[in-house]
């Protein structure tokens, strides 16, 4: 076995080398691998129905209603009762998925391919705001919303990246950073470059310009647009960073709303998973902590690959979510230094006079110094289809670390 | 009966969070029931109705209008909410503008990557680890934390040594570099006598005594109380010493310790013979061997080691100092051995000798570990009583005869392990009519057959019937290096046999250590970085936990992982 520090050393590179290239939208089934059409892919570690949080349940009943194979909930939840629909991570299908991550087979999903690497990785499209599946909502206008976005603008956004070479998220997210964004919670300078990227591509691409400027003005409307193709990226580099021998580097943080679990590059394919824990921080109008489901999605591959609560340090405008001042931003990107095996090459902060953003969680340093990697996470409704009801900061459950370190000592027999 | 009232601001832009905030403060307010505060987009006015938070009334709101909402128990409430608006909107946050506390050594380190120290006063079991990574990140160690394992301590000493690193302590109280005390300092004056002190409290009070007597103090190096153990070695104080013996800044050197063991404190003061400057010795509880051995004076108390070092820097002791070219001479790593006629200056010797030379041995020892085990044989350094009784058995007393003498001349000339001979020659009524007629052949041709020095005490006068004048110049024709007393004669050959400069054992800790301003990691009590702080020092404070939060089974393990680093 190689020193643990070389294998570290291996992982953290490959993690920042990867490139990943959005090639193009397409339909769920014809890409991710083994995606079946009574498979529900959601996001987090495994689970099963009965221990299902509110909003994944609402999103899972969504899906069944929007394929067609449940008529309504009453029968969703019935076929979900006998066994007829199986579920397994998006993790598991090289896919993630922001809130319930919930894709099915004729969902579109981003393509991402890593150019350094050779792998792939898939993420659905994001809906907005307000009522959508990814917080469990499954009433009719959001079926209507998600058939429009999987039927006329992902059809054109794939005919407008074909005319490209593709678009560089990794470049987009180094960018972003230096625009306000830290890409997990604040992605408006991303999704304006998003936009910048697709508009001449869409205008060149579309034959009927009301489609067009439809699909322009949703993409340019919600600031969250590029969120999934950034996840996806940021899955194609944690990939790239799996399955490298001897490291503790986590390749996984990802939540279902019940259980937070992580991977290990080091430690194959197990998960390490502990309750989810609700966040800290500040409620829309009408809610409060009491409303919020615990800590929901894959949008935590965000911090897995060093950007998020890492980079809050370049993302002035939103540390209130962390309690406080501008140079609170910069202390918790600061702690998260502590944690991590390198400083990012391509991902840099203005404010750290361009330093890179911490990247590569060491589950040893997160056990030895108790401290756990900061989350910057929306917060879902504890009731399917309310949806978001807030904004702030989670962090995983020591237990995940201390579990897979235990792990780690077992496996290399130390 | 709630009344709700609404305000809006047309284009009229701000963050979410911003908006977000001033709701939460809105709705805090004495009187107020519930608040929304949104841009008027309508999926949030959408949210605003779900809320029962609805404006009536205020005809087109855009996306761009904020929309300021506030239900309230009375009218007046609300109209005073809303009046809140502005200098809620305007408010700074108190600006906690806390610097980031580093959680770890290696983030501290890069953070300063100038500091030269780590100053370490964790609980002890932790405090090992903590000078390891120290020393790993190539840092000098000032370890206060006591209930440190000896093993540890002779482990991180070695490392230090090998390394060209400091470790001053376990259990150091104290220390002053290049101007900046650590730990428990006194504030003193800056000057030219520097300290090496395996007490603190010992260097506390010396440091102090030298500025109340209008002296000052270069360095004071502390090394822990365990330093000058046998297990420990030493190490610290060979190495502080081999550094104040460098520092051009430093012109008297003082050495204060608990009673260290001998063959710990014989090495140590040899070294200080080989420092090129004046060192005062005071070793607690230790009787000095003489007042003064070549450049080592021996203290009787602190306050006399503070007076001595401020004499001898007002002195010319360069007489003192013997050349530091007699690393060349022939008889270092070599033995001496003692032929004594005269049982008191056999004694006289030893104790002069027993300072710096071990392990030495005699047939009439002061301790008992010294005892030579087979008289007609000699071992190491070996000073003989030839007057005692298992030699004089059926024989004239060596002062009559010189016979046995003789013949155990030879015996150590044929030890290729001897360098240096001593002898002594006492005349007067009574003794040998003509000693150095015997000797002097004998000796000069032992010295033809091997590189042997030979150094005799001659004990006599000018009316003595031998003498003396004729006996000396007999003596040193046939090159012998006479002295007229004991303690001259202990002088020189300790002097002869002066370690040589202890860096040929060590790599040599850097004098940048001593030169460059101090910058120091502080790990453990708060106060000791508050001190640097106010003492000008460029310091850090680590917000340090037990590893693994204290779990002892996740932490054993960690530091299993860590060798699997190396």
């Amino acid at each position: 076995m190689p020193s643990i520090n070389t294998a570290n050393q291996t992982a953290v590179e490959r993690m920042m080398s990867a490139r990943p290239i959005l090639r193009t939208v397409a339909r769920a089934r014809d890409v991710v691998p083994g995606l079946r059409d009574n498979l529900i892919l959601h996001a987090g570690p495994p689970i099963e129905w009965p221990r299902m949080s509110g909003p994944l349940r609402g999103a899972v009943i969504g899906a069944l209603l929007y394929e067609g194979l449940a008529r309504d909930e009453a029968q969703a939840v019935a076929m979900v009762e006998a066994g007829e629909v199986e579920f397994a991570p998006c993790h598991h299908h090289q896919t993630v998925g922001p809130m319930a991550g919930v894709t099915s087979a004729s969902m579109m999903v981003y393509v991402l391919d890593n150019v350094t690497h050779g792998n792939q990785a898939y993420s659905n499209l994001n809906e907005g705001y307000g009522k959508v599946l990814r917080y469990g909502a499954y009433a009719p206008e959001v079926l209507a919303k998600l058939r429009w976005m999987n039927e006329a603008m992902g059809p054109l956004l794939a005919d407008a990246l074909a005319l490209s070479e593709g678009i560089d998220i990794r470049a987009l997210l180094a960018e972003a950073l230096h625009m306000g964004d830290e890409g997990h919670n604040r992605n408006k300078a991303g999704s304006l470059l998003f936009l910048k990227h697709l508009a001449p591509l869409v205008a060149r691409a579309a034959h009927d310009q009301t489609v067009a400027s439809d699909v322009l003005r949703f993409l340019g409307d919600n600031a969250l647009s590029v969120l999934n193709p950034v996840m996806a990226a940021c899955k194609a580099m944690a990939d790239a960073a799996h399955g490298v021998e001897g490291s503790t580097l986590v390749s996984t943080m990802a939540r279902n709303g019940t259980d937070f679990g992580i991977r290990v590059s080091g430690l194959g394919d197990r998960w390490f998973t502990a309750p989810a824990q609700v966040p800290d921080g500040l409620y829309f109008s009408g809610f409060s902590s009491a409303d919020a489901n615990p800590d929901i999605g894959d949008s935590t591959i965000t911090e897995t690959a060093g950007i998020g609560a890492f980079a809050m340090a370049a993302a002035p405008a939103i540390v209130t979510f962390v309690s406080g001042s501008p140079r609170d931003a910069l202390n918790a990107t600061l702690e998260m230094y502590e944690i991590t095996l390198a400083e990012h090459q391509h991902f840099t902060i203005p404010a750290l006079d361009f330093r890179g953003t911490p990247v590569g969680i060491d589950i040893r340093a997160v056990v030895e110094l108790g401290i756990t990697p900061r989350v910057n996470t929306g917060i879902a409704h504890k009731q399917a289809g309310v949806g978001q009801v807030g904004a702030g900061l989670v962090r995983p459950p020591m237990a995940v670390f201390e579990q897979a370190l235990l792990a780690y000592a077992e496996v290399y027999e130390l | 009966m709630a009344v709700t009232r609404c305000e809006i601001r047309r284009g009229a832009y701000f963050d979410s969070i911003v908006l977000m905030q001033l709701q939460r403060s809105l709705a805090s307010l004495a009187g107020v029931v519930d608040a929304g505060v949104v841009m008027g987009t309508p999926a949030n006015l959408d949210l605003l109705a779900a809320s029962g938070l609805t404006p009536d009334d205020l005809g087109q709101i855009g996306p761009d209008d904020l929309v300021i909402v506030v239900r309230a128990e009375t009218e007046a409430a609300a109209r005073d909410a809303l009046g809140q608006v502005n200098p809620l909107l305007t408010r700074r946050r108190a600006t906690t503008d806390e610097t980031y506390r580093p959680r770890s050594l290696a983030t501290a380190v890069k953070s300063l990557p100038d500091a030269q120290w780590v100053l370490i006063s964790v609980p002890g079991r932790y405090a090992a680890d903590v000078a390891r990574q120290a020393l790993a990140l190539g840092r000098h160690v000032f370890l206060y934390s006591d209930n440190v394992a000896l093993e540890d301590e002779v482990a991180l000493k070695q490392a230090a040594r090998t390394a060209g690193r400091l470790v001053m302590g376990p259990d150091c109280g104290t220390a002053i570099v290049n101007g900046v005390g650590l730990g428990f300092a006194n504030r003193v004056r800056r000057g030219a006598i520097g300290l090496v002190g395996a007490s603190g409290t010992g260097l506390q009070a010396v440091t102090a005594h030298i500025h109340t007597l209008g002296s000052g103090v270069s360095h004071a190096l502390g090394t822990g109380g365990r330093d000058l153990k046998s297990e420990v070695g030493a190490v610290t104080a060979h190495q502080a010493l081999n550094l104040l013996a460098r520092d051009p800044d430093t012109q008297v050197i003082v050495l204060v310790s608990k009673p260290p063991a001998p063959d710990v404190a014989s090495r140590l003061l040899q070294a200080a013979q080989a420092a090129g400057k004046p060192v005062v010795v005071h070793f607690l509880g230790y009787p000095p061997p003489a007042r003064r051995l070549g450049n080592l004076h021996f203290a009787l108390n602190l306050s006399d080691a503070a007076a001595l070092a401020v004499e001898r820097l007002m002195t010319d002791d360069s007489r003192l100092i013997f050349p530091t070219d007699n690393h060349q001479s022939s008889v270092i790593n070599h033995y001496v051995r003692g032929l004594f006629s005269g049982g008191t200056l056999a004694y006289e010797a030893l104790l002069g000798l027993q300072t710096t030379l071990y392990p030495l041995y005699s047939n009439a020892p002061i301790r008992p570990d010294q005892r030579l085990p087979d008289v007609w044989h000699s071992q190491a350094h070996t000073i003989l009583d030839l007057g005692e009784d298992e030699f004089t058995v059926g024989r004239l007393h060596p002062m009559l005869d010189n016979d046995l003498r003789l013949r155990r001349l030879r015996q150590e000339a044929a030890d290729p392990e001897v360098g240096l001979i001593l002898l002594d020659v006492v005349l007067g009524e009574g003794a040998h009519p003509d000693p150095a007629a015997d000797l002097a052949p004998a000796i000069a041709k032992a010295k033809a057959a091997r590189d042997l020095e030979v150094v005799a005490i001659v004990v006599g006068t000018d009316a003595d019937p031998q003498d003396v004048g004729r006996q000396v110049e007999a003596l040193t024709q046939a090159g012998v290096t006479v002295f007229r007393t004991t303690t001259d004669a202990v002088d020189y050959i300790s002097q002869r046999l002066a370690a040589p400069a202890i860096e040929s054992y060590f790599s040599p800790v850097p004098l940048a250590v001593l030169h460059h301003p101090l910058a120091a990691v502080n790990v453990g009590l708060e106060s000791f970085y508050n001190s640097l702080v106010a003492q000008g020092a460029a310091a850090l404070h680590v917000e340090w936990r037990p590893p693994a939060g204290g779990n002892e089974k996740l932490a054993a393990l960690l530091k299993r992982l860590k060798t699997k680093d190396r």
